[in-house]
């Protein structure tokens, strides 16, 4: 790129290619309220759905009575278990090899749980008849804590399976009990920790929290009757895999489905699933033989669709006295709530969790995982990150600090002491992954330097010293994260989604005046893709990103993709594009060879068309070619510019970032500002960097949200008490730090552009760089784990545990 | 219950209606008017996504009965462009600063920072962080959304936005 | 969250609109800005059959001096406070505490009479009223009275407005120019009510101060009046340690509920280290 003349740079410049700050083309639709989200949908006879959930965790269902609600005038239908049984669809199957309740049959096992779906002329009669709707309950013990649900006395929660002693992953051990899965060597590790010279062991939670798209879950169904064809709009990540879930489950053939994901209001992992609502709107428009809209409110969306997290990891590491990490062992309780509806690859039932041994050259380890059901909402779905890797980062983040801590070492020089080295990638992880390439040292290096964290280190000693002598009642804190994360699932070999290898997919058309529509199997929902795929083709094939169409979410015409989450767009489907593209390619010098009477050897692509080597006025742009394609396309040759691709990564990518948090810490009211945030990512190739600094902002605030207040919170009988935006915490703007960023580029070697994704990076790596910060703050008064979130009154009673308070 | 009578000016343009009592006003404007922009986020009043200008003030349409708006002048991100239909200064901004990810905040955002700039037309950072306080984004961070206003304010007082340094 | 049905009246005088409480009865609620009830109405937890609006009076929104109290009408809204340049002067602890309400939208639409009326032990204003020894006025069918706002508040969501009763405006004393006053929130984020909240209303003379009026916010059922800690400062010359030990007075009288803003112990120290820093940035300490 560097050796351009002027002219090839103006050409350039024109396609708006990868490197560069394009504008967002779905921006001009935004900006004056013409986007398209399902709730906007209106169609003629539509009738709207709505839930009757229950009030209880656990209960048994004794009686429901929907005769008062049918009597109401625009009542169309009250389903319940018992209409839904018949049909086989009261129970649906979850992602992770479970089942779960579409109507409640005989029990509710979390609250808010579906017990009945009403249908009315409108959104207002719908509430009204659900007020009507009788149910009597009687109400069981509830298990919410997950270190009780494996008593040996523990309430049995789910009846239908009781019989059932083989999970989805192997033997169930108990009756709450779901899988075991373990990953690396025991015997090893154990012997490791048995003569290791220095050993911490710290349980770390990270507790449950909620995507909260602003936008929540929705729905329309549309019946057609005559044609026997369902039309599905909805709040889809993965649109094809509704489809296909959807015709094995209704038995209507799968090409007379048409599934359609329209501009979705953020995902963050809440729309990967399909949820019973889905599914009542469906049933209600078979019968009904009308369209039907279901729309969730806020409580049902933090109350029963998606919850994340929820881990409780014990995590030991072994090494020598001068700081040389030697093992690792990590147990997790993992509270999956009432049903197993983890949106995870089905032969990873706690994710990519095994990326626990982070950025660090670690020989051995061993990890286990036992997923158990409580009194919860089900979910267990990637709340903006690869499936668990937030978790994993975070367990690793935190416990890296504990060791540095007990060591008496600075949690930086830790770090750099264990990281893989350059020269080590491909590097084969204890835990079995192959990580693609790493500059760890220089990104750390960097951002050591540009937060002056000497100085940093220096003020953070002067001002214990003043705490110490009573004369500031603050603690500052420099939190510490580096992380590796693991995206783009995936390689068929390791990943697939019920059976579907995952994938992805672009098709791209060129038309005979040279633009193009291109559509792709992954759905964006505000990551910009319209934008970014073009720009991936207007390098690839010279052809202006103005010209370029992405179309995305309607499965009649997109090509079969595993949808969008997990960072995999770019790594996947951005793959798919550049190899649809170069095939493209490849046609095109064949024509342009034969428009130029020479042999396509010897032609070289020059920025937007193809010239003849060592004569550069002899040239073909590739909009002539596209037209010479459809007009006039050599003998022997298929016309037309056009190409599929489905792309099936040899490998995962590997992001990785440095990042650096400062944070005061009001010791009297627990009230934590964060003075600084410094953020370096390198995702490999970087296609819109305007694009990128967008995602990092977006995903470091939720990141903050989390670390600093965000919890799906229980009490004692299964009551939610967080289930509005009153108590569940989204920060504003004015909470919300500013951010600084910053990148290097380490390209992944095995992906068509070298890119590796970016959308999830900032959770997490943000998540335990702004814990280590607020645990750093007391740390050197012997605290080692305070545990999320750390909001202000946690923070207070922590610095109370202290003896802070006098 | 009878349904009322309401007569109100939505961008510019004169509205009768015959509305249930109880009908949000949040559901008026998008269900019966097909005025989809203001959006549903939380039902509560936290979020901000239904924000419309009405009367000179930015309301949650959320939290508001139609009947309510009756005699009211409204302001809707509908009616945000320009008379000869080009785009608003911050809608605009919000573009050019990469103000917006999903889109779904976007029209509460815009209508809310165009009153903002109404009553103090150069705010400071903090000002607009407050401003904007009432509006929730899960996207964006906000950084970019304070820069798009500040950038929309510089050019509404004619002068050039520079970037604070980082 | 969709509210129940009900019918909507629009009285264009406070006698009408009390009429039609009256008339209604327990059926009907009045509605001013509308939020703290259409919420309670969108989850069912209230459903009355008839809403008596009170935005048709506009006689009800004004700001106006008369003697030495200022007189706000219960129409007046947050936004209304926090612009009137009148109030900024004399008594600014209002704006201060006004801006630290809710969100912009809502102080648009929220009146001042709506937070001090409904008795919601969360709302701002009524500790404020308290330390400033307001007077609420009140009409009902039977006339009108004046109620003050440390008499006002019996429990949560309970008050000494009987059914058909209005607050119409609030008289509030004005202090001596130089009076001392802050109010201290601490909260989780914006819009949301507080873990923990003091104001303090003080005056100083040769070194020592002369009177001391301190109010708490959401630590118990009703606002607190902190007497103890008041009476503590009166007479004495104003330092740190003073302020610590009137927050500490002021912590003994809170009574906190333990919810998702923190447990019991913590709610409590904060309503002390609230006084204590009300205190503290009003003398300027």
């Amino acid at each position: 790129m560097n050796d351009m003349t002027p002219n090839q740079k103006e050409r350039a410049d024109k396609l708006e290619g990868m490197g560069c700050k394009r504008k967002r083309v779905e921006d001009v639709r935004f900006v004056q309220g013409k986007g398209n989200y399902v709730d906007d949908l209106k169609l003629p006879g539509m009738v709207f759905g709505d839930f009757v959930r229950s009030p209880y965790a656990h209960a048994r269902i004794k009686k429901i009575d929907v005769s008062k609600a049918l009597a109401l005038p625009g009542v169309k239908a009250v389903l319940t278990a018992a209409e839904l049984k018949p049909l086989k669809l009261h129970y649906m199957p979850t992602l992770a090899g479970d089942v779960q309740a579409v109507l409640a049959e005989e029990k509710v096992l979390f609250q808010n749980q579906e017990v009945a779906f009403v249908v009315a002329e409108d959104r207002y009669i719908a509430a009204d008849a659900i007020e009507l709707v009788e149910v009597e309950y009687e109400e069981l013990p509830v298990v919410i804590d997950p270190f009780k649900a494996m008593a040996p006395d523990a309430p049995l929660l789910r009846e239908d399976i009781k019989d059932k002693t083989d999970g989805a992953h192997g033997k169930r051990k108990h009756h709450n009990h779901i899988f075991t899965w373990e990953v690396g060597d025991k015997s090893a590790t154990d012997a490791v920790f048995a003569k290791a010279e220095v050993t911490v062991k710290e349980m770390i939670s990270y507790q449950r929290v909620h995507p909260c798209p602003l936008e929540t879950c929705a729905a329309v169904a549309s019946m057609d009757k005559i044609k026997g064809e369902l039309t599905l709009w909805g709040t889809f990540q993965a649109p094809h895999v509704i489809r296909t879930v959807g015709s094995l489950l209704s038995g209507i053939p799968e090409h007379k489905i048409h599934v359609i994901a329209p501009d979705i209001g953020g995902g963050f992992g809440n729309k990967v699933g399909a949820y019973p609502g889905y599914i009542c709107a469906i049933v209600a428009s078979i019968v009904l033989g009308q369209p039907v809209k279901w729309v969730e409110d806020r409580i049902e969306n933090l109350s029963a669709t998606a919850f994340a997290r929820d881990y409780h990891m014990t995590t030991e590491l072994a090494a020598t006295k001068d700081g040389r990490i030697t093992g690792m062992r990590v147990h997790v309780l993992a509270d999956h709530g009432a049903f197993d509806a983890c949106a995870d690859p089905s032969k990873y039932p706690a994710g990519f969790f095994n990326i626990v041994t982070g950025s660090y050259d670690i020989p051995v380890a061993h990890l286990s995982v036992d997923g158990i059901y409580t009194n919860k909402a089900p979910g267990g779905v990637a709340y903006r990150c690869s499936f668990r890797v937030t978790e994993a980062s975070y367990c690793i983040e935190r416990i890296m600090d504990v060791l540095a801590q007990k060591l008496g070492m600075d949690p930086a020089e830790l770090r750099l002491k264990n990281f893989v080295r350059p020269e080590q990638f491909p590097y084969q992880s204890a835990l079995g992954w192959e990580y693609d390439s790493g500059d760890y040292h220089t990104a750390m290096q960097k951002a050591l330097k540009a937060v002056g964290y000497d100085q940093l280190r220096a003020e953070q000693k002067a001002k214990r010293e003043a705490f110490k002598r009573g004369e500031t009642r603050e603690l500052m804190g420099i939190g510490v994260a580096f992380f590796t994360e693991i995206v783009g699932a995936g390689p068929s070999k390791n990943c697939d989604i019920l059976g579907i290898a995952m994938f992805d997919s672009a098709e791209i058309r060129i038309h005979p005046t040279g633009s193009i529509i291109a559509r792709m199997g992954t759905k964006s929902q505000g990551q910009g893709h319209e934008t970014t795929y073009a720009q991936i083709l207007a390098t690839e094939l010279g052809i202006p990103a103005a010209d370029i169409m992405i179309e995305e979410g309607n499965t009649d015409t997109a090509p079969y993709g595993l949808g969008t989450y997990g960072s995999r767009s770019t790594p996947v489907a951005g793959g798919a594009i550049a190899m649809a593209a170069r095939k493209i390619r490849a046609k095109a010098q064949m024509i342009a060879a034969h428009l130029l009477e020479v042999s396509e050897y010897d032609l070289e692509w020059d920025i937007d068309g193809f010239r003849v080597k060592g004569a550069p006025d002899k040239f073909k742009s590739m909009k002539e070619i596209a037209w010479a394609s459809y007009n006039s396309p050599p003998a022997g040759l298929e016309p037309g510019l056009e190409a599929v691709n489905y792309y099936d990564p040899p490998n995962m990518t590997y992001p990785f970032g440095a990042y650096i948090c400062v944070a005061d810490v009001d010791v009297d009211t627990g009230s934590t500002k964060i003075r600084r945030f410094y953020a370096l990512d390198d995702c490999g190739t970087r296609i819109n960097p305007m694009i990128i600094e967008g995602q990092v902002h977006g995903g470091l605030t939720e990141a903050f949200g989390i670390a600093m207040g965000q919890e799906i919170r229980y009490d004692e009988t299964g009551n939610v008490v967080t289930a509005s935006l009153m108590d569940y915490f989204l920060p504003t703007a004015v909470e919300t730090p500013k951010w600084e960023t910053d990148f290097t580029v380490t390209p992944s070697p095995h992906h068509p552009i070298g890119a590796k994704g970016v959308g999830e990076s900032p959770n997490v790596g943000g998540v335990p760089c702004f814990s280590n910060a607020i645990n750093d703050a007391f740390s050197f008064l012997g605290s080692t784990h305070i545990q999320m979130p750390h909001d202000n009154w946690r923070t207070w009673m922590a610095a109370e545990k202290l003896g802070l308070h006098g | 219950m009878a349904k009322s009578h309401v007569k109100m000016t939505i961008n510019g343009k004169p509205v009768e209606a015959l509305v249930e009592p109880r009908t949000l006003l949040i559901h008026f404007l998008r269900e019966q008017l097909g005025l989809t922009g203001p959006h549903i986020g939380c039902e509560t009043t936290h979020c901000g996504a239904c924000t419309v200008d009405l009367d000179g003030k930015s309301v949650k349409a959320c939290t508001i009965f139609a009947v309510q708006a009756d005699g009211g002048e409204m302001l809707t991100i509908e009616g945000m462009a320009n008379p000869d239909g080009s785009l608003h200064v911050l809608q605009e901004t919000f573009r050019e600063h990469h103000g917006l990810q999903c889109g779904y905040c976007t029209p509460g955002m815009i209508t809310r920072a165009h009153r903002l700039l109404q009553e103090n037309k150069d705010p400071s950072e903090s000002e607009i962080r407050h401003g904007i306080a009432g509006n929730l984004c899960r996207c964006t961070g906000y950084q970019n959304i304070v820069k798009a206003i500040q950038a929309a304010a510089a050019k509404l007082n004619g002068r050039e936005f520079k970037e604070a340094a980082e | 969250m969709i509210p129940g049905a009900f019918d909507y009246h629009r009285p264009k005088s406070v006698a009408e609109a009390i009429a039609l409480l009256n008339d209604l009865g327990d059926d009907a609620r009045p509605i001013a800005g509308g939020h703290s009830l259409i919420p309670m109405m969108k989850m069912r937890l209230a459903s009355p059959s008839h809403l008596v609006d009170l935005r048709g009076l506009a006689d009800l929104a004004f700001i106006r001096a008369e003697g030495g109290e200022v007189v706000i009408g219960a129409m007046t809204t947050q936004h209304q406070v926090i612009a009137s340049a009148d109030l900024a002067a004399r008594l600014p602890l209002l704006r201060e505490t006004a801006l630290q309400i809710a969100d912009p939208q809502i102080r648009y639409l929220g009146t001042i009479g709506g937070n001090v009326a409904n008795g919601d032990p969360g709302n701002d204003m009524p500790a404020v009223m308290m330390c400033l020894d307001a007077q609420y006025e009140v009409q009902g069918q039977g006339g009108s009275r004046r109620v003050a706002a440390r008499e006002f508040y019996q429990g949560a969501y309970f008050t000494a407005l009987e059914p058909g009763e209005l607050v119409t405006a609030i008289r509030i004393p004005v202090p001596p120019a130089g009076h001392k006053a802050a109010y201290e929130k601490l909260k989780r984020k914006i819009g949301d009510y507080a873990i923990a909240a003091a104001a303090v209303l003080l005056e100083v003379s040769g070194g020592k101060i002369t009177r001391a009026s301190i109010a708490l916010t959401n630590v118990g059922e009703t606002p607190l009046l902190a007497d103890a800690a008041s009476d503590l400062l009166v007479g004495q010359a104003p330092d740190k340690a003073l302020c610590k030990k009137a927050g500490q007075a002021a912590a003994a009288i809170a009574a906190p509920a333990s919810d998702a803003r923190g447990p019991v112990a913590y709610r409590r120290q904060m309503a002390g280290i609230m006084t204590e820093r009300a205190l503290i940035r009003a003398l300027g300490l």
